[in-house]
């Protein structure tokens, strides 16, 4: 539990000496209980009440990385249960199992999918490396694995060939997925020896937490849980379980990032994979892995993903620009709307289902919808008009249309001024409309 | 030192609420705890899946549904299909077709198809109305009357049209409502008040608290999702206590993903596929969020979504 500014004022020297640049150390203490400086800024704090205040306000989850250079993931640091109460902040990193047997399939596979939405590159991230027994096919596999630009999780409880497997990929920082209750020991030694991320995994809930405490009792706590159980509603139970007791009840050992593979409560079943996956996205699955991602599945769990740990305070906006709908050309209609991607994916979508082209002008808008964006003064005729210089609408298009959101029909007047030469239409008040509202027009 | 569990049972409860009749009929609701959290305490009643056909009966251009419902001519046979497949709790009459700025089917017509519906099934049945909120005032008032008996769900009425549909189809004709709101918990909050207001009683009346394809803004149907419940349970609010409906079919076979043919871009894969997966993988974020019902098109989803909720009941 955080210690709050008046227990921390108790173990200054209550000096008032100002040489942590604060008046009094009753300001000092009360800017520590919020994280804005740290405790190390006052000359005078002992040793031991040091390591208390490291010790009381350290997060209830760690934040840990994985991955080296480009492939390098950022894993838990959450601090709510729901993204209402705050926000989510470490996306979810889906990754494919791959075996010494299923490599080059699966990889090819993996590598088709890669796309751009929303500024947000999308592709596989991680690769799940199966230990199947063979221990030079496991070395060829890690081998085969690396250099593909994904972050590595080396799936295997075997000490030896785990040790050898590192030699091989210890710089990528893999994820070693490999403690259990039987060899944790030499398991937390290889990945303090590697400087490597340490998966635990057990029979049930007890069995992991008594592992987790024991590997941190060895001093290690670079940990994952992995919270996979024997069926699918096992599984839901512990990643629920994992994560409550870190952040509500405020359990240190459970506050580490989890890993589940939903391939095996699922195996074969590639659509429940796709369901499983969904709500681990939104039930604290850390890593979620699958026996495949293809764009079927891709397209909605990467959008949900992206979704579901957006920044509640912050919109998520479109960039600016022409986007050409159903092969519209220089000869097609212009529509306008805000930058909000909520509005931008309602409006594109509708204009997309009613076959007519068209070109889609978004201008910045700050994120807002198309009313408040209009009261805002962030979407008016004047930040039409300069947006379409920005963009050089007039030298790229050559129709003359402007069609523009039913609840800002009243910019008509002015995007007339504004925009001499342009026929400005007003579409209905709902997105839902502009199917029949653009069949008709055209 | 063993794991120390610490469960979240509430003392308050989401509302039941019974539709259909005999012995197919099936109860939504019930549960104390947060959505499929069984390890806290045993779900009352599990999830339920409906399975949607429209007045022009299916969508043809998705090949398993064509080869699903392969000789079914009449209404009657598409309804009593949908209500066998593997999966299926109760089926969806969706009358799209009454839309006036639509094909505008006539509200005699859509009674019509209805009471066949109601006839070839045995299981329960909701009807989704047109969207057009006069439309559908007069609409489920009709229905309603010409369904007395079965325990319809009429899905659903909004803040425009409560009045009449409160009044008609859940008091005088005692079926069952789904009240409507746009993604927000007080909007949701609100028209519960004005329909119990209406003399609705709680066991009458579930809602529909909006809904959105995974990556169209599900973050905002996540979040009055998580919100909504936990107001039921933890505040104990009477007026957010009803069952969850999402019809998640509208949402999912309406964005692009499920709609651009495999020709326009061939890297995606076939359409059905991705129709499949955009419902499957929106179907179980909604149900993650308190959903009591969803609602569906395909027999994949059906199946997969269906053993999903078995699987964590």
């Amino acid at each position: 539990m955080a210690l709050k500014g008046l227990d921390i004022f108790k173990l200054t020297p209550k000096t008032n000496c100002k040489e942590c640049g604060n008046p009094t150390c009753m300001a000092f203490s009360m800017k520590v209980a919020q994280g804005a400086v740290g405790i190390e800024k006052c000359p005078y704090m002992s040793e031991e009440a040091k390591a208390t205040l490291n010790e009381a306000n350290a997060p209830a989850m760690k934040t840990l990385k994985f991955g080296a250079g480009e492939t390098e993931k950022t894993l838990g640091g959450e601090t709510v249960l729901f993204r209402h109460d705050k926000t989510f902040v470490s996306q979810s990193v889906f990754g494919v199992n791959v075996c010494a047997g299923c490599f080059d399939e699966r990889i090819a596979e993996v590598e088709k999918v890669s796309y751009d939405r929303i500024g947000e590159h999308m592709y596989t991230e991680a690769l799940n490396l199966k230990f199947s027994g063979d221990k030079a096919a496991y070395l060829e596999l890690v081998k085969k694995a690396m250099g593909h630009g994904r972050a590595l999780i080396l799936e295997c409880t075997c000490v030896e060939t785990a040790a050898a497997a590192l030699e091989i990929c210890a710089a990528e920082k893999p994820i070693l997925n490999g403690a259990t209750p039987e060899n944790y020991k030499e398991m937390t030694e290889l990945a303090q020896k590697n400087g490597v991320l340490l998966g635990i995994s057990a029979g049930d809930l007890d069995a992991l937490y008594d592992t987790a405490a024991a590997v941190e009792a060895l001093g290690y706590k670079d940990l994952v849980l992995d919270v996979t159980g024997a069926t699918a509603k096992d599984t839901y139970a512990n990643a629920i379980q994992v994560r409550r007791a870190a952040l509500k009840d405020k359990d240190r050992t459970f506050g580490y990032p989890s890993i589940v593979n939903v391939a095996k409560v699922a195996a074969g079943d590639a659509t429940m994979q796709t369901a499983l996956a969904s709500m681990f996205v939104l039930k604290y699955g850390s890593i979620i892995l699958m026996d495949s991602m293809t764009y079927a599945q891709a397209l909605p769990l990467f959008g949900l993903r992206q979704n579901i740990f957006t920044d509640p305070q912050k919109p998520m906006k479109v960039e600016p620009g022409i986007y050409a709908l159903n092969g519209a050309d220089e000869n097609s209609p212009c529509v306008t709307t805000v930058d909000f991607a909520l509005t931008y994916f309602i409006v594109s979508g509708e204009l997309e289902r009613s076959g007519v082209p068209c070109n889609l002008i978004i201008s910045d808008a700050g994120g807002y919808s198309v009313l408040t964006a209009w009261a805002a003064g962030k979407f008016s005729a004047g930040t039409i008009a300069k947006s379409f210089k920005e963009l050089d609408i007039e030298g790229k298009i050559k129709n003359r249309t402007l069609i523009i959101p039913g609840k800002a029909a009243v910019l008509k007047g002015e995007l007339e001024e504004q925009l001499p030469g342009w026929t400005i239409v007003v579409a209905p008040n709902e997105a839902t409309g502009l199917v029949k509202f653009m069949k008709d027009y055209k | 030192m063993a794991f120390k569990r610490v469960p979240q049972k509430f003392t308050a409860t989401v509302n039941e609420v019974t539709i259909g009749t005999g012995d197919k009929a099936i109860t939504l609701g019930g549960e104390n705890v947060l959505p499929l959290y069984s390890f806290d305490a045993p779900i009352t009643n599990k999830a339920r899946v409906g399975v949607q056909i429209t007045d022009a009966g299916y969508d043809k251009t998705v090949p398993a549904l064509a080869a699903y419902y392969a000789g079914a001519e009449t209404i009657a046979d598409i309804a009593k299909k949908a209500s066998e497949m593997p999966g299926a709790d109760f089926v969806v009459l969706s009358l799209e077709g009454a839309d006036p700025n639509g094909e505008d089917k006539s509200v005699e017509e859509c009674v019509a198809l209805a009471k066949e519906v109601a006839a070839a099934i045995d299981c329960p049945l909701a009807i989704q109305g047109s969207k057009n909120v006069e439309k559908d005032a007069v609409l489920f008032d009709k229905l309603a009357e010409a369904l007395q008996g079965k325990n319809v769900l009429m899905v659903s009425c909004k803040t425009e049209n409560y009045k009449t549909v409160s009044a008609s189809a859940a008091i005088a004709y005692s079926q069952k409502i789904s009240a409507e709101s746009a993604v927000d918990i007080n909007l949701a909050k609100q028209l519960n008040v004005l329909i119990s207001q209406m003399g609705v009683k709680a066991e009458s009346y579930v809602m529909n608290v909006g809904a959105a394809a995974a990556g169209y803004g599900f973050e905002y149907v996540a979040s009055t999702l998580d919100r909504v419940r936990g107001a039921a349970l933890t505040q104990d609010d009477a007026m957010l206590q009803m069952p969850i409906i999402t019809p998640v079919c509208d949402e999912a076979w309406s964005v692009k993903e499920s709609i651009v043919s495999e020709e326009d871009l061939p890297e995606w894969g076939a359409r059905e596929t991705r129709g499949v997966q955009m419902e499957v993988a929106t179907a179980a974020a909604c149900l993650a969020g308190g959903s009591n019902a969803v609602i569906l098109r395909h027999p994949e989803s059906v199946k997969t979504i269906a053993a999903l909720i078995a699987d964590l009941t």
